[in-house]
């Protein structure tokens, strides 16, 4: 008779054989989070502690000073910060809502509906699913001039819509709902448009989000499109300012503490969107499979 | 009026796909082809290009000493540990993480995860101060207090470092989307799966791992493959970034992306950028075509 072995992957309980993981785990993960809180703990540090020898890591005496001045702080043509961040936050959420209309558009025709070269279209997309910016910035650019879109605003955000990750994850995911959910939607006189918005939509939300937060992540730290597409200070991102800052005042002694409280303005916003979506990323990213 | 109503359902197929493709066309495909284009042209973004056939190619393979001396064996080293060796990485971590419970699985988890999302920029913020070459370095403090050397080193600069210092930071921040997706793939096996496995006579863990983690999350470990190779491409900016000039003290952690950066945006030889581009975008694919043959499903 063969002993039943208990199954020892995602366990409900705690056991003393999981020990051994958390030997490994633990110092790992202070690895992983000792950069971060040093960032956090940086931004909160007066200037004589920021300096001070021995360096010392953890702040005695957190004050917002780094952010105050961070926030008067000027850009090379005296544009206040308060324009570089607003311009962040309104050029993410027209990303993020336009990548998701786009996105889950596409994402729904591909899997439920038939047409000529639906398999040709998405086979492309899952081989661009590697693509990586960067590689093509140089023609990128010309692309950006012959459409005229230099130095305008649209060209901080037109280039990041072209997103295959997350049309592949829609897609995925799209593909689990149930056809004949769509088809009675149908034979009750649904249009298309009306079945995207009010049946698979809502249906997919734990795609979406995450969708969202890759799309968020990506927009509000792009510092290329601003570098290269745009000469206006008026119309440049933070993340760009804050490239910026950390290139002409690295090591400066003012410089180190502003640095500190902007990357804390970059990492925050991703990472709390991250720890409120947590779960339907996990959600979505079961789906995530390419076959 | 009715006219366009009819017209925005009759070819709903081609309206809803639409905006995604025509931006998906525009800077995704286009681009590639003007790059694989101007491979081919002299061109200094000023005026037009000229037609130099494969001569940017010879270039790279002949002419190039920084390229053949420091580049190419650069990209391969970067590029072999931080690729494959991130993504076993991830891969191990994932499984580890499946063993414990929910509550602690997912607070660590979200610590291992958020490397990934500090951006370059912030990378190099924080890095740079870690790795500073004064004594006030956190590093040089440290060690020179336990005195394992008696004078501040120059991590960030010093040629002999510097490499090291971008594979570390370039795998701190590896755990990304693909690590979460193997994560829940892991998960999501069955557990009938493992039980069956016991009856058939298999007894340890690496069995397990390798006769059924493995081929039943397959998909997600080519979609973690195809992240990891995204990510080690995109975040190899890190030696310029950290060092702070491009070309980076003695090009000891100059990679392909940063040569084309200093081609295309610093010199203006659009053409030979291309062609580097090129070569690079044939790295990418070839890493990718791995990939699918290791894990992806025969059709």
């Amino acid at each position: 008779m063969t002993r039943k072995r208990p199954v020892l992957i995602n366990p409900s309980k705690f056991e003393w054989s999981q020990l051994k993981f958390y030997f490994i785990l633990i110092p790992l993960a202070l690895f992983m989070v000792l950069p971060i809180l040093y960032m956090f703990f940086s931004a909160f540090k007066p200037m004589d502690e920021l300096f001070a020898y021995p360096p010392r890591f953890i702040t005695t005496r957190p004050t917002f000073i780094n952010f105050r001045k961070l926030l008067a702080a000027t850009g090379t043509t005296n544009t206040p910060v308060t324009v570089y961040l607003f311009n962040s936050i309104v050029i993410s959420i027209i990303v993020m809502v336009l990548t998701i209309l786009f996105g889950t558009s596409a994402a729904y025709t591909l899997s439920k509906r038939q047409f000529r070269g639906k398999g040709l279209l998405f086979k492309i997309n899952t081989l661009t699913l590697m693509f990586v910016p960067t590689t093509v910035s140089i023609p990128r650019y010309i692309v950006i001039s012959k459409l005229g879109l230099l130095d305008n605003f649209w060209s901080q955000i037109l280039p990041l819509l072209a997103m295959p990750v997350g049309l592949f994850l829609l897609k995925q995911f799209i593909d689990q709902l149930p056809d004949a959910v769509i088809e009675a939607a149908r034979i009750d006189g649904a249009t298309e448009y009306g079945i995207l918005f009010r049946i698979v939509i809502p249906m997919i939300r734990p795609a979406v989000s995450t969708v969202a937060m890759l799309v968020f992540q990506n927009v509000w730290t792009n510092v290329e499109a601003s570098r290269n597409y745009i000469n206006r200070e008026s119309l440049k991102t933070f993340a760009f300012y804050m490239s910026a800052l950390t290139s002409s005042t690295g090591n400066s002694v003012a410089g180190q503490g502003m640095a500190a409280a902007a990357s804390l303005i970059m990492f925050v916003p991703v990472f709390l969107l991250f720890i409120i979506m947590q779960s339907r990323v996990m959600n979505t990213m079961s789906y995530s499979g390419i076959k | 009026m009715n006219k366009i109503k009819e017209f925005f359902n009759r070819y709903s197929h081609v309206v809803m796909l639409a905006p995604f493709v025509i931006c998906f066309t525009l800077f995704i495909i286009i681009p590639v082809i003007i790059a694989i284009g101007l491979s081919f042209t002299q061109y200094n973004a000023v005026t037009s290009p000229v037609f130099v056939g494969l001569k940017n190619y010879i270039n790279i393979f002949s002419q190039d000493i920084d390229f053949m001396r420091d580049i190419l064996p650069n990209t391969i080293e970067y590029a072999l540990i931080v690729g494959p060796g991130g993504y076993i990485l991830s891969f191990l971590l994932a499984w580890i993480l499946a063993q414990l419970t929910k509550g602690p699985r997912t607070m660590l988890a979200v610590i291992i995860y958020s490397p990934s999302i500090t951006a370059g920029v912030t990378v190099a913020v924080v890095w740079s101060v870690l790795f500073s070459g004064d004594r006030a370095g956190y590093l040089n403090s440290l060690l020179l207090r336990f005195g394992v050397i008696q004078s501040p080193q120059l991590w960030l600069t010093s040629p002999a470092y510097l490499m090291t210092i971008i594979i570390i930071v370039a795998l701190w921040s590896s755990m990304g989307v693909g690590f979460l997706a193997m994560l829940s793939g892991i998960l999501n096996v069955d557990p009938e799966m493992y039980e069956a496995a016991a009856i058939d006579g298999i007894h340890n863990r690496l069995q397990e791992v390798y006769y059924i983690t493995i081929p039943m999350i397959k998909p997600q470990m080519l979609f973690g493959a195809v992240m990891s190779i995204v990510n080690t491409f995109s975040s190899a900016g890190l030696g310029v970034q950290l060092s702070g000039s491009n070309p980076t003290p003695m090009n000891a952690g100059q990679l392909l992306a940063n040569h084309i950066d200093d081609y295309g945006f610093l010199r203006y030889e659009m053409g030979y950028a291309s062609a580097l581009s090129v070569v690079l975008l044939g790295i990418m694919w070839i890493f990718s075509k791995l990939a699918y043959r290791l894990f992806g499903e025969k059709d």
